[in-house]
């Protein structure tokens, strides 16, 4: 009973976080049709501004939004003046397919290596605003802490708001008809480029949100983010790539595959865990649970 | 045999020739980079039939080249082969674990396939550690014996030169034969219009799964290659970053170039390195620039190379040729 509460608790908290990354990608893959790779870098950067503001106000608060503002700018700069052009330039031949996977290949790249520049890759710690010791309820102390909770309410709070913006504000609206039918919405008014580039923003914030949640109790390094990609990835795919509630269900159903394989079988499996979750789905529904055929749900 | 078969034959022969009358004439530390070189080509080479022809994307051919490499070294290990049989053993262990994945993929298009592929490249290194008669973390050794006799006294790098040499030009000239032939030409009308293709009567997902076989079966020599010139196979040598230079390596020069592409994007990973570390030591850049420098030059020039050439420098400079005829007629599109 207590490894099921235990199980349970952390793959909420993992299937959250892995949650708030598949929906950065679902956000930049539904608006300009773009695996971005880069994500993870985008919010490997974002947490050193954030890191960096903890080290000066030590203040994890500021830090947060300030995380955001960074990722939300960089994602922008990053679609605006390469995503956007190179849409334009390899629309043909054989690279079309595979261009901007590539090009987010080589983005990931350039800021591994420049952040490993800027910060060395010596590993950065910040601390948790709440407690990351286990809760304890009688005499069991179970593997789940406030900062568990923080993680949790963080992502629940964020994909509500993500979908109070989708479904009830105008600009969301604009941004569910660019993604949808590019060439109408143009028709109608909308200015289809600028909502893409607000598109890559709000994905980038969530990105770099993912970051700031998870590196307190672990530790930042240009390349500790990198794994969640493959996660967030994964649990993407798993939901469909196009929804956000697919990105969700997605998260969830990776984050408690992983601790329940962990907790009952070995933690050596975790990184087959998604490979085998993904396969074993794809096989099912190859364009994952919510994705599908013609019905392209905006 | 075909009159262009054997022209390309000897022209593999001829370059064959070339390369063992300099491979005396060179440095240990030229030949170790020609052993690289060629590993690269080939693995490149497994990159370009998939994505440039069968317009399939994979993140894990570095996962089918650590199965290839695993499958050489336990098969020399308990079946005792001669090493140049683990060659072929490796070649069909890493294409069988492609014809798994590959019936499974052929139903997966685009950024699917590129998550499959990806969570695969994540997951393989890791089985290692779970099997102990993988060797964990440590890895197995290989031996990569000596030259056969028949040759004299042959330097250990100079034998393994031959041999990455001989294996590239081999997998070259075949897969030059396969990108020329019916399938390289079915693989591209799949690429441009899967319908139409179909239309033809063409069995799209059977020549995607075949393409999917044989790029796992080239990476799985790739794989064996590189064991060969390390001498030891371990989880650590196929990283994530080894199935994102092998596409770097391969859009470089064009990702549907086999020749000259894959040879350029493999000389210029190899080379990078030499030039950062010469370039480091004659402008005294610090030890944190210099430890990342050369990934940021790479990625740099991925990118600068899929923004502006985005087909490879070939199509480029046919584009421009045609774009100066127009002008000349005076016409325009």
């Amino acid at each position: 009973m207590e490894k099921l509460i235990s199980a349970s608790l952390i793959g909420l908290s993992q299937g959250a976080i892995f949650a708030l990354m598949a929906l950065a990608l679902v956000l930049v893959f539904r608006s300009t049709r773009v695996v971005n790779f880069a994500q993870a870098g985008q919010a490997m950067v974002s947490t050193y501004i954030g890191w960096e503001v903890v080290t000066r106000t030590e203040n994890y608060w500021i830090a947060l939004p300030a995380a955001a503002l960074a990722g939300a700018l960089l994602a922008a700069i990053i679609e605006t003046f390469l995503m956007r052009p190179l849409a334009k330039r390899a629309s043909h031949g054989a690279i079309a397919p595979v261009a901007s996977i590539i090009a987010s290949l080589g983005v990931l790249g350039v800021l591994h290596s420049g952040a490993a520049m800027i910060w060395t890759t010596e590993q950065k710690l910040f601390q948790s605003p709440v407690s990351v010791n286990g809760i304890e309820i009688g005499s069991t102390v179970y593997p789940f802490s406030q900062a568990d909770m923080l993680i949790i309410s963080t992502v629940v709070i964020v994909m509500l708001t993500f979908a109070f913006f989708f479904q009830r504000t105008s600009l969301g609206l604009s941004l569910r008809a660019a993604a949808f039918q590019p060439e109408i919405s143009r028709l109608a008014g909308v200015r289809v480029d600028r909502v893409r580039t607000i598109g890559w923003a709000l994905s980038g914030a969530a990105g770099a949100i993912v970051g700031v949640l998870v590196t307190p109790g672990n530790y930042l390094s240009p390349f500790s983010l990198d794994i969640l990609l493959v996660y967030g990835f994964v649990a993407a795919v798993i939901g469909g790539l196009e929804s956000p509630q697919g990105a969700a269900l997605g998260g969830l159903i990776l984050g408690m595959s992983l601790s329940f394989t962990s907790i009952y079988v070995s933690s050596g499996l975790t990184f087959i865990v998604p490979f085998v979750v993904l396969l074993l789905i794809l096989l099912v529904k190859p364009k994952g649970i919510f994705g599908g055929g013609s019905s392209r749900n905006a | 045999m075909h009159s262009t078969h054997r022209r390309r034959l000897i022209l593999f022969i001829v370059v064959g020739a070339i390369l063992f009358y300099f491979s005396s004439r060179v440095g240990i530390l030229r030949l170790y980079q020609g052993s690289t070189v060629s590993m690269y080509v080939i693995a490149i080479g497994s990159i370009i039939l998939l994505t440039g022809y069968s317009g399939q994307i994979s993140l894990g051919n570095g996962a089918f080249m650590a199965i290839g490499a695993y499958v050489a070294v336990l098969s020399q290990l308990y079946l005792d082969l001669p090493f140049f049989l683990t060659f072929f053993v490796a070649v069909l262990g890493a294409a069988l674990a492609g014809l798994v994945l590959g019936i499974a993929a052929a139903r997966l298009t685009g950024p699917y396939l590129a998550g499959a592929t990806l969570a695969l490249a994540v997951a393989l290194p890791s089985i290692a550690n779970l099997f102990p008669v993988l060797g964990g973390e440590q890895g197995l050794g290989y031996d990569s014996g000596n030259a056969p006799t028949l040759f004299g006294e042959v330097a250990r790098f100079k034998w393994l030169f031959w041999i990455s040499c001989l294996a590239a030009l081999i997998t070259c000239l075949l897969l030059q034969n396969i990108l020329k032939s019916r399938y390289g030409r079915v693989w591209k009308s799949i690429r441009s219009n899967s319908v139409a293709a179909e239309l033809t009567g063409i069995n799209a997902a059977k020549s995607k799964v075949l393409a999917f076989v044989l790029s796992a079966g080239i990476a799985g020599l790739a794989g064996a290659v590189l064991t060969m010139s390390l001498g030891t196979v371990s989880p650590s040598a196929f990283p994530l970053s080894l199935s994102f230079a092998l596409i770097t390596g391969a859009v470089i020069a064009g990702i549907s170039s086999l020749l000259p592409g894959s040879l350029v994007g493999a000389v210029v990973l190899v080379g990078m390195s030499q030039l950062v570390g010469a370039l480091t030591t004659r402008f005294e850049i610090g030890d944190v620039l210099a430890q990342n420098l050369k990934e940021l030059i790479v990625s740099a020039l991925l990118i600068l190379a899929v923004v502006f050439t985005p087909n490879g420098p070939g199509e480029k400079i046919r584009e421009m040729r045609d774009h100066r005829k127009h002008h000349s007629h005076g016409g325009h599109r």
